[in-house]
């Protein structure tokens, strides 16, 4: 087991499967097509970013998001936002970067404006993103730890 | 909730709750994503009206529309009126069943009564949509220290830098957040420290760089840092003339959407600049050097998305942003030249300008309106980025001189003298 420490910008608890991009997270172009084509009740959200090929096309929905920042219009605090409100959002976010200002609003205002907090952690360090890969188990805690098991 | 900025009381009176619970979480938002930012305070919003970046409604958005409800049901509202973004469909722009079925019955579908919230909450006019609310002929043009509540990244890139306005990159939904708390948390591009240029870009192109290959350069490179450009007035100038204003527009859109600038210097021309010249940068700043080969090389490293990408353009969109009214009338002046050359009527692909509906209607005045209908080329005040946010899109073979545009959908990238080739010759 790993233990990284970084900085809880929404404090929680998660345990979820590790998705990884090592790219920026292109918001809108990740879940444009899952939000709006898929039917409510799949709540896999399949990464539709084409340019992203870390993760395109891998379910998002319940993962583990590791990332460096977010990418792209400034619709991407919305389309987070109603990602969470679907229940196709990521069960939580790391960020191995400071976080970005259109994560950050839409981590924030699903942790107001619903009663499900995303747990959202951000400057993990550049060698949280080099050692967790696609699959790991990850545990998250409020102070900000993150785990990533054997 | 923790939190270590220093609120007045009156602001800790809202976060209390005393104008009511959704109060309270709007000011909550606020304070939650300036700490997010180490933000020690919050400011006064003091511009004189604020922009939002949703402008349509998206069945897909319903939880934002039911957030915006909540809003309106407290009986909150934004404390400035307010612009919004392009909308997404105009029945002139050319479409088919299919995408019509598609707009009008699964995507579109909260259009009406999300145009009636945003009444609701403070939209200045039904005509005040588009991505260039500071045109003047829109009239959302705030003054120079002017701190704004504003969203849409080519806006905000052109308010901080053409106009020395001072505004965040704000997310949905945050931009209206602070305009209706009519506060917004001091961090980032609103403080002085945050306006220093991190980097330097020294342009030496032997002949005139393409705007929206230039931004984009720039942006690729610089991400979201503060750049100081030096050696643009060559080609540019040193008045901030429609001209030049044109020009910053496109470029900055480029760098918002190519990477993620929300303010540049541009030596000796804005404002800035002008005042503070290189004590604007920052310590140990990294140099980018573009020179004609490196443009080149940009350009071609715009991957082609179309299915088919041998087969010719079936549509072509001018103005992403929206053009100004000096640039429509330019466009019109090149068509009709490249037709006449060309022995041709009419343009060889459907093509579509886009421009603020305030542009559009100044322009019909005009005696380019006549012409500019007489080479069949559409005018619109659609935004060509939503137009093209479906799953059908991705089957045309759109060209666009926009780089925003090409980023955010499958698009193909050429420049204005190629598009015009293109539209004209049908080169290509």
């Amino acid at each position: 087991m790993k233990t990284f420490k970084g900085r809880p910008v929404v404090p929680g608890t998660a345990e979820a499967t590790a998705l990884v991009s090592h790219g920026g997270f292109n918001t809108l172009a990740s879940f444009q097509t899952a939000l709006q084509f898929d039917k409510p009740e799949d709540k896999t959200a399949k990464c539709g970013d084409q340019n992203n090929a870390d993760i395109f096309e891998k379910p998002m929905g319940g993962s583990a998001l590791c990332l460096p920042q977010t990418i792209g219009s400034t619709t991407g605090g919305m389309v987070l936002y109603c990602a969470k409100v679907m229940g196709k959002s990521p069960a939580c976010m790391l960020f191995s970067e400071h976080i970005d200002s259109l994560a950050a609003a839409g981590c924030i205002l699903g942790s107001v404006w619903t009663d499900t907090p995303m747990p959202t952690v951000d400057c993990l360090g550049e060698e949280f993103l080099n050692t967790v890969k696609t699959g790991d188990k990850i545990k998250v805690y409020p102070d900000g730890t993150v785990e990533i098991c054997d | 909730m923790d939190y270590k900025m220093e609120l007045t009381p009156e602001q800790l009176a809202l976060l209390n709750g005393e104008q009511g619970e959704t109060m309270a979480k709007v000011v909550k938002t606020l304070v939650m994503y300036g700490e997010a930012f180490g933000a020690t305070k919050m400011i006064p919003v003091t511009s004189e009206m604020g922009h939002l970046v949703t402008s349509f409604g998206l069945k897909v958005m319903t939880p934002v529309y039911d957030l915006m409800q909540q809003l309106i049901d407290a009986g909150l509202s934004s404390k400035q009126k307010f612009s919004v973004d392009p909308k997404p469909v105009d029945p002139k722009v050319p479409s088919n069943f299919a995408k019509n079925l598609v707009f009008n019955k699964f995507m579109y579908t909260k259009q009406d009564s999300y145009d009636e919230q945003l009444r609701k909450l403070g939209l200045v006019s039904d005509e005040a949509y588009t991505c260039t609310c500071y045109m003047n002929e829109v009239g959302n043009l705030p003054k120079k220290g002017d701190i704004l509540s504003w969203a849409e990244s080519s806006a905000v890139v052109y308010a901080n830098s053409v106009l020395g306005a001072r505004c965040n990159r704000n997310s949905g939904i945050i931009e209206l957040f602070g305009s209706i708390a009519g506060f917004v948390p001091y961090f980032g591009l609103v403080t002085d420290e945050g306006r220093k240029a991190t980097w330097i870009v020294e342009v030496k192109c032997k002949k005139k760089p393409e705007a929206q290959v230039l931004g984009s350069a720039i942006g690729m490179k610089v991400m979201e840092d503060v750049p100081y450009v030096k050696g643009l007035t060559d080609w540019i100038g040193t008045e901030l003339d429609d001209d030049a204003k044109a020009y910053l527009k496109d470029f900055g859109a480029a760098t918002a959407s190519n990477g993620a600038v929300g303010l540049y210097h541009i030596e000796g021309l804005t404002p800035e600049a002008v005042e503070m010249g290189e004590s604007l940068i920052a310590e140990n700043a990294q140099v980018y050097v573009i020179d004609d080969a490196e443009l080149e090389r940009v350009k071609n490293s715009y991957p082609v998305m179309w299915k088919k990408p041998d087969k010719a353009p079936q549509l072509c969109f001018v103005g992403c942003p929206h053009l100004s009214l000096q640039q429509l009338k330019e466009w019109t002046d090149n068509v009709c030249e490249g037709l006449k050359k060309s022995g041709k009527k009419k343009v060889t692909i459907p093509t579509v300008f886009t421009a603020a509906p305030a542009v559009c209607d100044e322009f019909n005045k005009t005696e380019y309106a006549a012409k500019l209908a007489a080479t069949g080329v559409t005018l619109s005040y659609i935004c060509p980025l939503m137009y093209m946010n479906n799953p059908l899109a991705k089957m045309g073979r759109v060209i666009t001189n926009s780089n925003k545009l090409r980023t955010y959908t499958t698009s193909r990238y050429y420049t204005s003298e190629e598009i015009l080739d293109i539209i004209t010759k049908g080169a290509k």
